[in-house]
């Protein structure tokens, strides 16, 4: 900042350079600083409460005992990954020496059937859960472009859609799970019977914010759109395709967004229920297993849930900014 | 002998909560190929329901439109119109906007490069080939105009159809695209009906002037035939007497004559001479 960088203005540029970092920098520093002082506001607040409350299982757990709970659940992870990669070498030089002993010995090849492990778990729900979603969103979109085409249609099928809309997932599952049972009747299945149940309660539960929002977005499309789409004489399927489809994608994904969200929280109940071998079923073994980790380890499973739901979301979010063509709007 | 395009006797009412509301009645006009007719009139008076049943977009109740011999029953790209707010579609660039149209009115007519050169041609037409691959939502307010123009160009529509299409713009801007589309009808000699509430704007463009009465049961009051030679430059036309007389008679229709009251008489009756102004129906 010497007296020649005024006089050849360098000095204003590098002023409001400055100035430009620094707005930006406060954009990202201030709501972190802010929220990080809330977040640990939050967790002492949490762990002196925990420290009051004693369970028939021990103390509540506070977030130092979800840290530690996190902790085990990782080496548990890592000491089943051990077991099965050790099972695997037994099992493959088992199989050595008996083609050594006699080549026509017919080979088989055992899975490791070990403890289901969190991060397992954790992968059963989401691969559950989007089973679920894409079941519903199959049937969703389609039937509320139909809703939103044909006011009669709409008519007919509104009280059925506000009926069912309500139902909680807890209500279905004995339904699903009975009809499951009838209709899926495989020697060789595909899929769980468990894994089914709950596939079909969250499809049955996260149906309806899209079903209501296709619906508004293809009934709301500007008329003058739909006038263009009757002068240039568009085929219905062309209409739907190239008018009606694109002119709702920021309404469907908003139902999109909230189905996925109900999705998530119906999948917990359910997995608990039909002991799908995902988190749902995680937290009621722990419960159901009662020692003095089990709070804590149903802590960090709520906690899992929470961050899981938070990605999902933020995940809609990024593909809504990709395949929507409505760029103006901020979506949040 | 039969006119290219026939307005004859149209009426139409529509169903509204507080009974049966007619708009308009015994509405006739006769239009030759390559003719400008610019539809004025106040606010509610009809012209865009005239517009549209010329598109085929609503049905008349009484009478019809018939265009070279066919009677209108639905609207198709014969009769291209450009609406008001452009009705680009916000997803589509500029040229795919052209190009759906072109490829639905030319499917099977014309090859994909063919396709894809009328587009653009009718691109340069409006002068917004350079901007072909922008989104709409890029665009100004007059150059969605001129694209929605091309659009309905591209149809070779044997009517164009155009429901106040200036409306929108600064007065500047307006200018710039009467005087384009002055030039595109001189060479494309395109039949026009066209929707304005700007006395100027109908006396530059038109062959004759369509005046409308209020609504309910609107009708045609009077109709100017603008004999001014073309082309026409505004400039001039601004100090030419026979330009001031005609304008001087449209507007002493539409303030003199079909004067909006402050008061709004709730007389439903009246003859189709002397039309008293009724309250407007949105």
């Amino acid at each position: 900042m010497s007296q020649n960088s005024i006089v050849d203005g360098n000095f204003l540029a590098d002023m409001n350079r400055n100035k430009l970092f620094n707005i930006r920098l406060s954009h990202i520093v201030k709501p972190l600083c802010v929220s990080s002082v809330g977040i640990l506001f939050f967790l002492i607040i949490w762990q002196s409460a925990a420290n009051r409350i004693e369970t028939s299982l021990g103390q509540f757990p506070g977030p130092m005992q979800v840290w530690e709970q996190s902790l085990n659940l990782v080496d548990d992870y890592q000491r089943e990954r051990e077991r099965e990669a050790a099972f695997y070498v037994r099992q493959s030089e088992r199989n050595a020496e008996r083609l050594a002993e006699n080549p026509d010995t017919e080979i088989r090849e055992r899975m490791y059937t070990g403890q289901a492990t969190f991060p397992g778990q954790i992968v059963t729900s989401l691969y559950t859960v989007g089973f679920g979603f894409f079941l519903a969103s199959i049937i969703a979109i389609p039937l509320g472009i139909i809703c939103g085409l044909s006011e009669n249609f709409y008519i007919a099928i509104n009280p059925i859609i506000q009926i069912f809309k309500p139902v909680s997932p807890l209500a279905w599952l004995p339904l699903v799970t009975m009809m499951v049972s009838a209709l899926y009747v495989s020697d060789d299945p595909m899929f769980d019977k468990s894994f089914l149940n709950s596939a079909f309660t969250v499809a049955l539960c996260s149906l309806w914010p899209t079903v209501i929002n296709t619906t508004l977005g293809v009934a709301s499309i500007d008329r003058d759109l739909i006038n263009v789409s009757r002068v240039i004489q568009l085929s219905t399927w062309k209409h739907v395709q190239k008018i009606v489809l694109p002119s709702a994608v920021p309404v469907i994904f908003t139902g999109l967004r909230l189905s996925l969200a109900t999705g998530w929280m119906v999948l917990i109940a359910a997995e608990m229920l039909a002991q799908n071998p995902g988190l749902g079923k995680f937290i009621w073994d722990e419960f159901q297993n009662g020692s003095s980790d089990s709070l804590g380890r149903i802590m960090v499973a709520v906690v899992v849930i929470g961050f899981i739901g938070f990605l999902l979301d933020q995940m809609m979010l990024a593909l809504q900014r990709r395949f929507s063509w409505d760029k103006q709007t901020i979506v949040r | 002998m039969q006119k290219f395009l026939e307005l004859s006797n149209i009426g139409i009412e529509f169903s509204t909560d507080s009974g049966v509301y007619r708009a308009l009645t015994d509405v006739v006009l006769k239009i030759d190929q390559g003719e400008f007719i610019t539809l004025i009139g106040h606010s509610g008076c009809g012209k865009s329901t005239v517009l549209n049943i010329v598109a085929g977009l609503l049905q008349a109740t009484e009478g019809g439109v018939i265009l070279s011999g066919r009677e209108v029953t639905s609207p198709g790209p014969d009769r291209a119109v450009v609406f008001q707010n452009h009705a680009l579609l916000p997803w589509m660039t500029v040229y795919e906007n052209v190009e759906l149209a072109v490829k639905q009115v030319f499917k099977g007519s014309k090859s994909k490069i063919e396709i894809e050169q009328w587009s653009m041609h009718n691109l340069e037409l409006v002068h917004m080939q350079h901007v072909h691959y922008k989104m709409p939502h890029e665009l100004s307010g007059g150059m969605k105009q001129r694209v929605g123009i091309a659009r309905c160009l591209a149809m070779q529509p044997k009517v164009l159809l155009m429901d106040e299409p200036f409306g929108a713009l600064d007065a500047l801007t307006r200018a710039h695209l009467q005087d384009s589309l002055m030039e595109i009808q001189k060479d494309l000699n395109n039949t026009v009906i066209m929707i304005t509430h700007d006395v100027d704007e109908a006396v530059l463009l038109s062959d004759r002037i369509v005046m409308m009465t209020n609504g309910p049961a609107a009708t045609i009051g009077e109709v100017a035939v603008v004999d001014l030679p073309r082309p026409r430059d505004r400039v001039q036309l601004a100090d030419d007497p026979h330009y001031t007389q005609i304008r001087q008679q449209v507007l002493s229709f539409l303030y003199d004559k079909q004067k909006l009251p402050s008061i709004s008489p709730k007389s439903q009756q009246q003859d189709n001479s002397v039309k008293i102004a009724a309250p407007k129906v949105a």
